[in-house]
């Protein structure tokens, strides 16, 4: 083969093509450095978290702000959540967090409800409000049998305040 | 008594070619790690294998991302999830469709060529002419088509993905009308750069030195006839095709499917 500096120029063409869809697939698509390194990271714990996935979007009025970055379960078998959100995001320390379902069958994401106190969050605060994933299931099962929803209400405490409303007040309205 | 020895000597003959092609394989590698580099016969050797696939491969995939765009968006509209469909586009072109069908045309477009070039090399006693100038035709000849044959797949496949989301995105957006904004931002939720993107890239790779493996390999221990060329030849696009379905599965239960 003859030495070509045009097919040269046609390799070297070549293989940038290659590189920025590799780049565009890792980057883009994929999603490397979303919010960067310097996001404002927040726990929240849950009793249920449902179908909530590591990546799922972080939202606040609808806007989406951030993502779920890791999902643990600590010792007291609740459900740690750790969210990534935007750094310049100012969230009052009584801002409460809530699993939603997009549309009946959509994705699961966390919905931030920002407070009214005059402190803000900061980097590595717990959210200590949080309201569990609502689960149909469940629904149906005291739907039901129109029983069984005290203790169970006395038994998840704090939460449970925010996790009752339509499914218990549906039953007691029975 | 003459079909079991036959099935002994088959038996036998595979094991000996994995001994002899592992052999090979080392010798390939000893060779990339040292000079001489012969950077001049690798850009040549891309050109053959990246350059003339690209055609092939990108038409292949806008048509592969258009058909499952069609596809998905007539199941998906069944369930009124049509939103979902830059999602179902995406991953299964990302995690198993770009990898293997990239692998499996390069395999017969450049794969072919290659170990079809080699073995009528074989033939013309060109090899021979090589060794006589004391010039080791693994390094000269083999080498850069296996190195060539490495770096260009995941080039391809990741071209071949790009050009698939397009297809899909035609096909679904303004052909059938689901909103360009939930395709894009449905599929870029749904695809990782962990679990899905560094996969397809894994793969290529491996894929890439399976294909120019078994190329090489295929051609440089062909018989010196005509009819050594075409076994060749065959020989590489079947071994190729069913080891990368093969090897495909294999990663994916490896890797991990989350």
């Amino acid at each position: 083969m003859q030495p070509s500096p045009v097919r040269d120029l046609i390799v070297g063409l070549f293989v940038a093509l290659g590189l920025a869809a590799i780049a565009y697939l890792s980057i883009q698509v994929g999603g490397v450095g979303y919010a960067g390194r310097g996001g404002l990271k927040l726990v929240a714990e849950f009793d249920q978290i449902g179908g909530l996935k590591p990546r799922a979007p972080v939202s606040v009025a609808g806007v989406t702000v951030g993502q779920v970055r890791k999902i643990e379960l600590d010792d007291q078998l609740r459900a740690r959540v750790t969210l990534e959100v935007d750094k310049s995001l100012a969230l009052p320390t009584d801002s409460s967090a809530a699993i939603h379902t997009e549309g009946l069958l959509g994705d699961q994401y966390v919905a931030l409800e920002p407070g009214g106190a005059d402190d803000l969050l900061k980097d590595g605060d717990e959210i200590e409000f949080t309201e569990s994933a609502l689960s149909v299931e469940r629904l149906i099962g005291k739907f039901v049998h129109n029983s069984g929803i005290e203790p169970d209400a006395e038994k998840t405490g704090k939460t449970a305040k925010a996790g009752k409303s339509p499914a218990d007040e549906q039953a007691e309205e029975e | 008594m003459n079909a079991i020895q036959d099935l002994g000597l088959r038996t036998v003959n595979l094991v000996v070619h994995l001994g002899r092609l592992t052999a090979f394989v080392v010798q390939i590698a000893q060779n990339a790690v040292r000079p001489p580099w012969r950077v001049q016969r690798f850009v040549d050797e891309i050109y053959d294998v990246g350059v003339l696939s690209l055609a092939i491969v990108c038409l292949s995939g806008a048509t592969v991302g258009a058909v499952l765009g069609l596809q998905g968006y007539v199941t998906l509209s069944r369930f009124g999830a049509e939103t979902s469909l830059g999602a179902v586009v995406g991953l299964s072109l990302v995690r198993e469709l770009g990898p293997v069908l990239t692998a499996l045309l390069v395999t017969g477009r450049a794969g072919s060529a290659m170990a079809a070039e080699i073995a009528s090399m074989v033939v013309t006693e060109q090899l021979d002419g090589l060794r006589m100038m004391s010039v080791d035709p693994v390094d000269f000849v083999v080498k850069p088509k296996a190195l060539a044959m490495l770096t260009a797949m995941p080039m391809l496949n990741a071209l071949f993905i790009v050009f698939a989301l397009f297809g899909g995105y035609l096909v679904g957006v303004t052909l059938l009308g689901v909103d360009g904004g939930s395709y894009i931002s449905s599929m870029e939720n749904a695809i990782d750069f962990e679990n899905d993107v560094a996969g397809t890239l894994l793969k290529s790779v491996i894929f890439g030195a399976l294909v120019g493996m078994i190329a090489t390999y295929r051609g440089y221990t062909s018989a010196p006839t005509s009819a050594g060329v075409s076994a060749a030849t065959t020989g590489t696009v079947v071994t190729g095709s069913v080891s990368i379905l093969l090897f495909d599965y294999v990663i994916t239960a490896l890797w991990g499917v989350s």
